[in-house]
């Protein structure tokens, strides 16, 4: 087994540390170092986004990057959504439009619809399907989900707070 | 009477908070015991190999490795797989002999990470002798064709001829017959969560409990356990709350169960193995591929005499267990909607070095109504009619429901001409058809297809048997098989709050917030008292071998056992407030929450109030109550019959209806497809929440589009697999899902409490149907017609290019 190194980083606000082998997965790493499981993985070859994190701000695959890439940088998984014990404005547009069923590529959906939002805060419906073609999801037909991101771009104050 | 202040209300999800914020306890999350260790699977890169032996000296020595299992292992210590025909093929939980496609498994490593685990499967050696492989199913019936299992003797796995009516006096009668040759493509819907398995064996107790994503049908639970050489009540199944996605996929996880169970025996450790992308598209599990030909006689007047099916379907390397449902499980509804009562079926099941096959959503119905829709409009074509027209004269009537269709289906409940009638007034399909002349004018192809659909739900599992010759189902040996089952508990704690229980699996679909709709409303409640525990368990759960959450069986027979359950607790509820009222039970009636008197007048016990004193004072009950305010319900529908000797048999319980219409434009250049109007109407009877009723709409058409657009497991003509990636097994994304416009029509089932039927397959099973008679519409101009799926852009652009050449 290869020397462990240590990876440091700041998830959802917090400074997180573990040891792991150089070739871990940044997911794995999340999934199994620090016991954040809200973070799915679907293909392991980055295109069905279900592991889409936010990485210094930017939507990123945690499946096809390594944690080592991911030392020193600030991390937003789907648990990091909820401020103070209240659902996320893109979390609550989730659920009254009915943008989920199983639920297991929710959190790099909700990722990738805040990435969106935040770099084209009023996007056009072509726009929303265009962003939101980065996961895939088997469940909803989109239909919901689409609904939901652009309830959540005219929710007054915007998305943008997390 | 039930009060319907829940049902049929767009109440928002229970599931959604948890699976928002990322605590869903989904197979792969949370380590149900200590100290796992991880599996990785070894497959053969051969799509049929002779294996002539293993070494695993280099895997075994490699530091954190438990043990490596080989075939040699499950042939010493497994049974075979009993499959659902009389051919002697063996299926094992992985290769003992040969490998028949490629991604078989030929043996497991267990180590202390899956990164160790997949290191050491390098280090396993397989020797293989390789041999000739077959993958098309017409190729593989020839002469001299590679036979995959030699004690069968060929590639023919099971062969029968139904017949209904006299369909040669109907051939003969007839002033038109068609014939068509279809090809429907091989596809899965990919779950976004794969398989996932926990196996712990424990020796000393001499149990062994299986954590896994299963969806069922619990059938697969005695199979294996007989696999595994256990007694039933030794094998522990249980189910997580949350399933990341199935669509009937997650039914054929069984013989990975039986193998990661075998490796936890063998290495005295528990054993946790979490299927790859790569693993899934190679060996998991999808629909089959089919060949069919198809002949319809008709009269000039458009009215169908009778059909002829001829299918080839091909279930890759092993025939395995439902298979050949594949065939066999639309047998009640094989003439869908129409009158015509004479059908001759000719079904080959054929075995081809590809991976396996079983239910897709919508098993078999969208090779089904493929086929038969387009067999219509080329009816209509020939007869110069309107395609609507030719089915309104075709359809059954209302009048004639409930409807013994000529294969043995009992239709509970319907009105397909209203059905009908609604989705041509939605789509303005008389405008539509003025678009077309316009667009053809300008030189557009612009096209306009109908689809319509019997959309059957939850299996009666007897026919199964319909595969088997009636002569061996009359040996006295022979054990018929029927039923459709489901169970539910709803108990009141002293506070009058509910919990109520289910056995089901749901991947997705709402069981909780349907329930607690549904108790709600039996119980005078709100929904949020209702909680509502729905992870299976086979050591603690009521349950039997059709449980599970398949065959859109919950919107029918599992609200049917969560309504009988409350009505069971509310008889329960009325008799001790008889007692303790002191007048007799038949003066009082449960309503809006609380036993009263059928008068209106005096005083009345509310649910709480029962509770309370129910739990609290034993001694207040009338002789004979037994303690406690609980019921469990098992629901089994009486339609559910074995298979007769007419190869007759109603083989789902309740039949939904679907009526869609779909416009598209086809750039001849580009052979791109738009999608100019899409509607679709269904009667699933009494509809409990029509939001999640639309998501399974939304979500059933857009796995259809998918079968008939993009997704299709391609494998070269050396069975090597061409689609292991989700960069070439082409997945819809939001871009390419349309918008739909959506209405019901509700004809609720005289069969089920609440009159309810499942809905979950839905536009699965009439989308291919409706966009190739919408392509092949926008493309007869130049003579096209569509009888191959999927339509890529290069299938498609290759016949526009022929059709212009000629």
């Amino acid at each position: 087994m290869a020397e462990l190194v240590t990876v440091r980083l700041t998830v959802n606000g917090v400074a997180r540390e573990g040891r792991c082998e150089p070739r871990k997965l940044l997911v794995d790493f999340l999934r199994e170092d620090l016991q954040l499981t809200g973070t799915h993985v679907g293909c392991e070859h980055g295109i069905c986004g279900a592991c889409t994190i936010l990485l210094n701000g930017q939507a990123a695959r945690s499946c096809i990057m390594l944690a080592v890439q991911a030392d020193g940088a600030e991390l937003v998984t789907v648990e990091g959504l909820m401020q103070n014990g209240k659902l996320h404005p893109l979390q609550e547009a989730f659920r009254e439009h009915h943008a989920l069923q199983c639920g297991f590529c929710t959190p790099g959906m909700l990722l990738t619809a805040l990435d969106l939002l935040r770099t084209n805060p009023a996007p056009t419906e072509a726009e929303i399907r265009e962003g939101l073609s980065a996961v895939l999801c088997r469940c909803t037909g989109y239909q919901g989900i689409v609904n939901a991101v652009r309830a959540a771009a005219r929710t007054p104050g915007g998305p943008a707070g997390a | 009477m039930t009060e319907k202040t829940w049902i049929g209300k767009p109440v928002k999800r229970v599931e959604d908070a948890r699976l928002l914020t990322g605590r869903g306890a989904y197979i792969d999350d949370h380590p149900p015991v200590a100290n796992l260790f991880h599996a990785a699977i070894v497959r053969s890169p051969h799509a049929h190999a002779r294996i002539l032996g293993y070494d695993v000296a280099g895997a075994r020595a490699l530091a954190g490795v438990a043990g490596v299992i080989t075939g040699e292992d499950v042939a010493r210590h497994t049974r075979p797989f009993a499959v659902g025909v009389t051919a002697p093929v063996h299926y094992y939980c992985a290769a003992t002999d040969k490998a028949r496609f490629v991604g078989e498994p030929v043996a497991v490593v267990v180590a202390t990470s899956r990164y160790v685990a997949e290191d050491a499967a390098d280090l396993v050696r397989v020797h293989y002798e390789p041999l000739p492989a077959v993958v098309d199913p017409e190729r593989a019936l020839e002469p001299g064709a590679p036979v995959l299992h030699e004690a069968v003797g060929s590639n023919l796995a099971n062969h029968r001829r139904l017949v209904y009516g006299d369909p040669d006096r109907a051939f003969a009668e007839a002033d038109v017959v068609i014939r068509e040759r279809f090809r429907f493509p091989k596809y899965g819907s990919t779950p976004i969560e794969t398989y996932g398995i926990v196996a712990r064996w424990d020796a000393l107790d001499g149990v062994c409990t299986v954590w896994s994503n299963f969806m069922g049908p619990f059938i697969m639970h005695p199979l294996t356990a007989r696999v595994l050489g256990l007694p039933e009540n030794r094998l522990r199944f249980i189910v997580p709350p949350d399933i990341g996605g199935s669509f009937g996929i997650k039914s054929l996880i069984y013989p990975y169960i039986a193998l990661v169970a075998l490796a936890s025996k063998l290495t005295g450790v528990a054993v946790k193995w979490i299927e790859d992308r790569r693993e899934h598209l190679l060996a998991s599990s999808t629909g089959t591929d089919r060949i069919a030909y198809r002949e319809l006689a008709a009269k000039k007047d458009g009215t169908i005499l009778g059909m002829r099916f001829r299918w080839l379907d091909n279930v890759g390397g092993y025939i395995r267990s439902p298979e050949p449902g594949c065939s066999f499980r639309p047998t009640g509804n094989f003439v869908g909607p129409y009158r015509f009562q004479h059908l001759e079926v000719d079904a080959s099941t054929v075995m081809t070095n590809k991976c396996l096959t079983g239910p897709n959503r919508g098993y078999a119905c969208g090779h089904l109504y493929f086929e038969t829709e387009g067999m219509v409009d080329r009816l209509a074509a020939t007869l110069g009619l309107d395609p609507a027209e030719v089915r309104r004269r075709n359809l059954i009537p209302a009048s004639a429901m409930p409807y013994r269709s000529p294969t043995g289906g009992l239709y509970d409940s319907g009105d397909y001409p209203t059905a009908f009638e609604k989705a041509l007034d939605l789509a303005k399909y008389a405008g539509l058809r003025r678009e077309q002349a316009k667009a053809r004018a300008a030189g557009r192809y612009f096209g306009i297809g109908l689809a319509l659909a019997v959309d059957p739900s939850v299996s009666n599992m007897g026919y199964v048997a319909t595969a088997l010759d009636p002569q061996f189902r009359a040996k006295p040996e022979y054990l018929p098989k029927s039923g459709a089952v489901d169970s539910a508990t709803v108990k009141v704690d002293p506070l009058g709050r509910v919990i109520a229980i289910l056995g089901t699996t749901p991947q997705g679909q709402g069981h909780q917030t349907v329930v607690s709709q549904i108790v709600a409303d039996e119980l005078g409640l709100i929904p949020e008292d209702v909680t509502v525990v729905d992870e299976m368990d086979t050591f603690t759960r009521v349950w039997s071998i059709s449980s599970g959450t398949y065959s859109s069986r919950f919107g029918s027979v599992g609200t049917s056992a969560v309504a009988l359950a409350a009505r069971k607790l509310k008889a329960k509820l009325v008799e001790y407030a008889a007692h303790l009222m002191d007048i007799p039970a038949a003066e009082l009636e449960f309503r809006d929450g609380a036993v009263r008197r059928k008068t209106g007048k005096g005083p009345s016990y509310t649910v709480k109030d029962l509770a309370g004193r129910a739990h609290w004072n034993t001694d207040s009950l009338p002789e004979g109550m037994e303690p406690g305010l609980q019921a469990t319900a098992v629901f089994g529908f009486t339609v559910a019959r074995a298979v007769d000797a007419e190869d007759r048999v109603n083989s789902s319980n309740t039949y939904g209806f679907i009526a869609e219409v779909m416009a598209v434009e086809v750039d001849p250049e580009t052979a791109a497809i738009t999608i100019v109007k899409y509607v679709t109407v269904h009667d699933a009877g009494t509809i409990i929440n029509p939001m999640i009723a639309e998501g399974q709409i939304y979500g059933g058409a857009l796995h259809g589009l998918g079968g008939a657009l993009y997704e299709e497991l391609q494998y070269d003509e050396d069975g090597q697999c061409l689609t292991g990636t989700f960069m070439d097994y082409l997945v819809p994304t939001a871009s390419e899902a349309p918008t739909i416009d959506i209405a019901h029509v509700e004809s609720p089932s005289p069969l089920t409490p609440l009159g309810s039927k499942g809905l979950g397959e839905s536009s699965s099973m009439t989308v291919p149907a409706v966009i190739a008679n919408a392509v092949s519409d926008a493309l007869a101009p130049l003579g096209i017609r569509i009888t191959e799926l999927p339509m890529t852009p290069s299938r498609l652009h290759a016949l526009i290019k022929k059709a212009r050449a000629t």
